[in-house]
């Protein structure tokens, strides 16, 4: 075991599958010789050169399209997005050509491509630096979508993301890479299409990703305090959702609360909701309840933005409320 | 009326084709023709759907570039890409079985006239947006150079041809990626097709710069400007800028001077351009202009062009009846495609 920063976990994965297989290169602002903007692939491109960590200019769609015609034709690019954010200038090639263009060729080529990097908001980066762009992604056919939360997680689902014939988007959170954890020395896999139970329970189910898992863990200890007995599920795939995990708990405990730190309208908790009412409204001793993100730009201000996102004594009361309903 | 920009001058006879290699070219040229009148009578009949795009008087620029390139080079189109996967190989029963959205389509009917794909052909797209096409052709281009510098294949020489609009150089993933293509010196050939229009947009009242080859030079990249509707002007300006990219010498941007016979689209009534200047340019119709002269330099006979043009005719025949007869996609299959199975 040996005890891992996330970001440098991130860097493991990277680093053990492009020297797995010579196909996989990076690309993106600052990944060579700056290293990434989270140090990420620090160091990389002195063992790999620079044609397989490839500093590119700033030209988001561009680089991503490239990407595309080099997973076509038989590469594994990672896009590295300097923030996630900034891929909002990738969605044309992110959606028409990276999610839609194998079901538009018949099945003429595979898309085999990572794009990952920061999200989610920070301390004080302001509105555009703190974007949760998982929702507006989710809608887009072809396209797998996956939020790490541990240094042990990370790693794990990342090489499995470059192992994958699909392109996945890859969220991280800002405010997580230097999470520290001991990790196996040996080489381990996390699959990609897995829902985590974190902590089993029976009294309600809150599914949550991301950092947002760190609130309700602390929302948790105050629950348990009070003899409550939440279970905790990690959603890790928001594309496609992994309901054999979610209604196995649902069916278990009857009561689901989402917390997420995307926005409430056409969120991901919407959309769970949405699947939870066509396959499990019977089971539903209570209405979801979802905790999201204020729908507003995430402001500057330190007070306001905390007020913007979902705080663990919110996610207490919800759960507090919900499970005295049973009496 | 706008003044027409004076073609480039172009010797032909110092071409020095072959009589084969003359056939060869006047074939893929009435291929393209005949294919796409067909699609037109198709079209007012019903038979086929979507918006069309026809690539009628451009032909010598797909069979002046694409002929020129080997079998394992790549091609990338726009969504006027019939014609480009004709020239690429791409069997005309299979371009048509999927403008009729049939399973034997190239793009087994989920694609449509837009979105033509071959793994086989090299065939990258098909692109129905403006540009985006360009990206992926840059990427194909990268493949080549990585696999030659990075992992050290000497025989990864491949080149690219990416095809686009005079309207489409006013968008950024030209301008981007061309400035990669320089700075990674990376085997592609940027080949404009200015056809004057951009639906109804004239080249000169979108951009400030009309001639576009002009562009080149600013990414320190070769940019040449060659009269589209004589096939061996572009055979020989694709010929030099292939060499170039296959020799590791980087890439080329080619601007074609062209024209559309038809509408943007079989659904464009066509109103805006003049008379006058659509004549001017049906009288240069590329077709007709190299029958002319491979028979003034002797290497035909008229019977020689017209038996091609009756098997080119029985071939479209050929690929209409395969299209008409092949199934539609089973219904069961609706979310075949999404991904791919590991
Ligand atoms: C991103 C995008 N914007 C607008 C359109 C609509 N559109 C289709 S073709 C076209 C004109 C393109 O002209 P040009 O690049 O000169 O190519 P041509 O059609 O003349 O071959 C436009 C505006 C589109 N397909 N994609
Ligand atoms: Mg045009």
């Amino acid at each position: 075991m040996a005890e891992t920063l996330m970001f440098n976990a991130l860097r493991e994965a990277i680093d053990e599958e492009m020297a797995r297989d010579e196909t996989v290169f990076v690309l993106g602002e600052d990944v060579g010789h700056y290293g990434g903007s989270y140090k990420v692939t620090k160091d990389l491109y002195q063992k790999y050169g620079e044609l397989r960590v490839l500093d590119t200019p700033i030209a988001e769609n561009s680089f991503t399209g490239m990407a595309v015609g080099a997973a076509m034709t038989g590469l594994r690019p990672i896009i590295e997005g300097m923030n996630m954010g900034f891929l909002l200038l990738a969605f044309n090639q992110i959606a028409n050509n990276a999610g839609m263009l194998r079901y538009t060729s018949g099945g003429n080529f595979k898309i085999p491509m990572v794009i990952r990097g920061p999200g989610g908001v920070g301390r004080q980066l302001g509105a555009e630096h703190s974007q949760r762009l998982e929702a507006y992604f989710q809608a887009v056919p072809g396209l797998k979508i996956v939020a790490c939360s541990t240094a042990y997680n990370a790693k794990g689902l990342l090489k499995s993301a470059i192992r994958d014939d699909n392109p996945v988007l890859f969220f991280e959170h800002v405010l997580l890479y230097n999470l520290k954890e001991d990790l196996p020395n040996h080489e381990y896999l996390v699959p990609l299409d897995k829902a985590e139970v974190v902590r089993p329970g029976k009294d309600v189910t809150i599914l949550t990703y991301s950092r947002m898992r760190h609130h309700v863990m602390q929302a948790v200890k105050g629950l348990v305090a009070k003899g409550i007995d939440p279970e905790v599920i990690d959603l890790i795939s928001l594309k496609p959702l992994d309901f054999a995990t979610i209604g196995a708990s649902i069916q278990k405990t009857h009561r689901v609360i989402i917390v997420e730190e995307c926005m409430k309208t056409g969120g991901i908790g919407a959309e769970i909701i949405a699947s939870i009412n066509d396959q499990y409204f019977d089971e539903l001793d209570a209405p979801v309840v979802r905790l999201s993100s204020q729908d507003i730009p995430t402001p500057y201000n330190g007070k306001l933005e905390s007020l913007t996102i979902v705080q663990p004594k919110q996610i207490e009361t919800a759960v507090e409320h919900m499970v005295a309903l049973r009496v | 009326m706008v003044q027409e920009r004076t073609l480039p001058q172009f010797q032909a006879p110092a071409a020095q084709i072959s009589a084969e290699e003359g056939l060869m070219l006047y074939e893929d040229m009435v291929l393209g023709r005949f294919f796409e009148d067909k699609c037109a009578e198709m079209y007012y009949r019903g038979k086929m759907f979507g918006f069309v795009h026809l690539y009628n008087g451009q032909e010598a620029v797909s069979t002046g570039v694409i002929k020129a390139l080997r079998h394992d080079d790549y091609v990338c189109s726009t969504y006027r890409d019939h014609v480009h996967a004709l020239s690429a190989g791409v069997p005309a029963q299979n371009v048509m079985a999927e403008l009729f959205g049939k399973e034997t389509g190239c793009s087994r009917g989920r694609g449509g006239s837009m979105h033509l794909f071959s793994s086989e052909h090299n065939l990258l797209g098909g692109f129905a947006f403006i540009g985006e096409g360009i990206p992926v052709a840059l990427g194909a281009a990268f493949q080549s150079r990585y696999r030659r510098d990075a992992l050290g294949q000497a025989d990864a020489d491949q080149v690219t041809a990416c095809f686009f609009g005079d309207g489409t150089t006013n968008n950024g993933q030209f301008f981007e990626c061309l400035n990669m293509a320089a700075l990674w010196n990376l085997p592609i050939l940027f080949v404009v097709e200015n056809n004057k229009w951009a639906i109804g947009m004239a080249h000169e009242r979108a951009t400030s710069q009309p001639e576009i080859y002009r562009k080149a030079s600013v990414f320190g990249m070769p940019g040449v400007e060659v009269d589209g509707m004589d096939v061996l002007a572009v055979r020989t300006a694709a010929q030099t800028a292939i060499a170039r990219a296959r020799a590791g010498e980087g890439p080329t941007l080619i601007e074609c001077l062209t024209y559309r016979f038809r509408g943007h689209s079989l659904a464009d009534p066509d109103e805006l351009r003049s008379k006058v200047e659509k004549e001017t340019w049906l009288a240069r119709d590329p077709i007709k202009r190299f029958e002319v002269y491979l028979l003034e330099n002797n290497l035909v006979d008229e019977d020689t062009l017209r038996g091609i043009r009756d098997r080119v005719q029985t071939l479209i025949d050929d690929a209409l009846t395969f299209a008409e007869e092949s199934p539609e996609p089973s219904p069961d299959d609706l979310y075949k495609y999404i991904f791919a199975e590991s």
